[in-house]
């Protein structure tokens, strides 16, 4: 981890226009990840840890402040550049697993290629990804047919697809029971542990949190100690 | 597209809708002007004299001396020449003419009764298997034709295919219509179809200002092209066709968009493009229209089937092939261009706006 970080965010403020009304969401945070890290950020609802997580993952511009993600300014990128970088430099896992519900597993994967610019044909060495997630013999299945446990891993495999420097993970466990919790969180501390992926995950739970190798809390828009 | 297969249905069910009315009416317009050449030439007549300050479409108002008649028969390599009075029945797409029976049979051949026969009396009727099946006549009922007050016992029933659907006595049709030995056509045999050519241009020297034409010539005058109304007709049933395109697959596409917001912002949190949100939707809106359009030439068919059916006489339809490629096109225009504001509309999407759309 002696290399630079992966992801450095220095006094990034954000605010948003709700109606009339400026909202502060982020308050000068500075943040380094390194890479090959598993980090937690945790926080309670209001503390600005999804705006975080939407402007590292380069879906909202910060309103001030420098984010540089894998080299990427983002700061100094437009909307389409921003979009361009999604492709390949993040990887978004969602709380409520977010498949496309008319596509089966294996297209919800190869959609991620076919956007990315490439061979929707999954790489043989993928395989050892689908392993990993237990989710190989499920491809054919429609999300429906997935249980939400098995939903969340073949988000991640998305999300991978396409070898992201970072993997995001926004609440990834929120909407699962104890039992699925516990493999999706494992199978992030494997993927981090033996492919070496980096990954930041959001979380209000401290449960979830303990699976990084670090955990930085958030309150009202700022880092919290 | 499949995964909402009533909305797509319904879509290219309603794009279907200006496909089949572009289809049926130039296919409309082919089986008219096929008709029209086909009994024209039916008549077996070489050459055709109309009245002064005619056209080829239309007879103009003044009609020609039944004496005209008697100086082209004497003209040399003339064999037949025979005087008809057209009287509207329905504008412009019926019509009965007045005929000399005797020498319509000598030019024509005669016609060919499947029942009844020639006219008995003066105020008999001889009509085509068309008209008899779309009227529901037979031989011996009475039919009125322009005139509520006047009743025409239908004498005979004929094979279609010679000069017109509904055939009455010249006499009769110049007393009543005050055109007494007056006709508004004559056609001409010649002895040799060799000699056409010489005997047009010897007529063209003595009646001075009737239009005179080959046969050959005139029913190939009979197009599309020639026809400016119906071209432009045709042209305004377009614009329409491709506004009903434009609205159908605006508000389906809209629908779609709105419906799949969430979708929408996930391929955009993947990277995806706005050109490829908006690539998606507009491929989407082209196939709309292509399955659109098979089932607007599928339903040209059964349009077909109905006027066939129920108007064979009036409205004698065809398909005309030649123009699947425009109705292709018309579906296609109307379908790209409705699918343009929802697509734009899905490609500047925020993408954690679409995201959390519920």
């Amino acid at each position: 981890m002696s290399e630079a970080p992966i992801i450095q965010v220095q006094n990034l403020r954000k605010i948003y226009r709700v109606g009339k009304v400026d909202v502060e969401a982020l308050r000068g945070i500075d943040l380094s990840v390194a890479r090959g890290e598993f980090l937690s950020i945790i926080g309670p609802s209001g503390s600005g840890k999804s705006t975080l997580f939407h402007v590292v993952g380069g879906l909202t511009p910060a309103t001030s402040g420098t984010v540089l993600v894998d080299d990427h300014d983002l700061a100094k990128m437009s909307d389409p550049e921003r979009t361009r970088m999604r492709k390949t430099v993040v990887g978004f896992v969602f709380q409520k697993y977010n498949l496309l519900p008319t596509l089966s597993a294996a297209d919800n994967i190869a959609i991620a290629r076919d956007i990315a610019g490439r061979n929707a044909q999954l790489e043989p060495e993928f395989q050892k990804v689908l392993d990993l997630l237990g989710i190989a013999g499920r491809l054919k299945h429609k999300p429906f047919e997935l249980s939400g446990g098995e939903q969340q891993r073949v988000a991640i495999a998305r999300a991978l697809v396409n070898h992201p420097g970072i993997l995001l993970a926004d609440e990834p466990t929120g909407n699962l029971d104890t039992a699925n919790s516990e493999i999706v969180l494992s199978l992030l501390r494997d993927l981090n542990d033996r492919l070496g992926q980096t990954i930041l995950m959001i979380t209000h739970n401290p449960e979830a949190a303990a699976y990084g190798h670090r955990i930085v809390k958030m309150r009202d828009g700022r880092m919290d100690g | 597209m499949k995964h909402r297969p009533l909305r797509t249905f319904l879509s290219a069910l309603l794009i279907a809708i200006p496909v089949t009315l572009v289809l049926t009416l130039t296919g409309l317009s082919k089986g008219m002007i096929e008709d029209f050449a086909g009994r024209t030439r039916g008549i077996g007549a070489d050459i055709m004299i109309r009245p002064k300050g005619s056209t080829f479409a239309s007879l103009g108002s003044a009609p020609i001396p039944a004496g005209v008649v008697d100086f082209v028969r004497k003209q040399s390599h003339v064999k037949v020449a025979t005087g008809v009075l057209m009287q509207t029945l329905v504008a412009p797409i019926s019509s009965a003419a007045g005929i000399d029976l005797k020498a319509f049979n000598e030019m024509s051949g005669g016609l060919d009764y499947v029942a009844g026969g020639p006219f008995q009396a003066p105020n008999d009727v001889i009509v085509d298997e068309f008209y008899a099946n779309e009227k529901k006549i037979r031989v011996g009922d009475e039919i009125h034709l322009w005139n509520a007050d006047r009743k025409w016992r239908v004498s005979g029933i004929v094979k279609p295919g010679k000069l017109n659907r509904v055939f009455l006595e010249l006499r009769q049709l110049q007393e009543l219509t005050g055109n007494t030995g007056m006709v508004n056509i004559i056609y001409v045999k010649v002895d040799d179809p060799a000699n056409i050519p010489s005997v047009i241009a010897e007529l063209k020297t003595k009646l001075v200002d009737y239009p005179i034409f080959s046969m050959e010539e005139y029913t190939s005058l009979i197009s599309y092209d020639s026809l400016p109304m119906l071209s432009r007709f045709t042209n305004v049933v377009i614009g329409i066709s491709i506004f009903i395109g434009f609205a159908v697959v605006c508000l389906s596409m809209y629908m779609a968009v709105l419906q799949r917001t969430r979708e929408i912002g996930i391929l955009k949190s993947l990277g995806a493009s706005r050109w490829y949100v908006l690539s998606t939707i507009l491929r989407e809106a082209v196939l709309l229209a292509i399955v659109g359009t098979i089932f607007g030439i599928g339903m040209s068919y059964a349009t077909k089937w109905l006027l066939q059916t129920f108007a064979p006489a009036s409205l004698p339809p065809a398909i005309d092939p030649t123009w699947w490629p425009a109705a292709t096109g018309i579906a296609l225009v109307g379908a790209i261009l409705g699918a343009v504001y929802p697509g734009l509309r899905a490609a500047r999407m925020d993408p954690i706006e679409a995201l959390s759309y519920e």
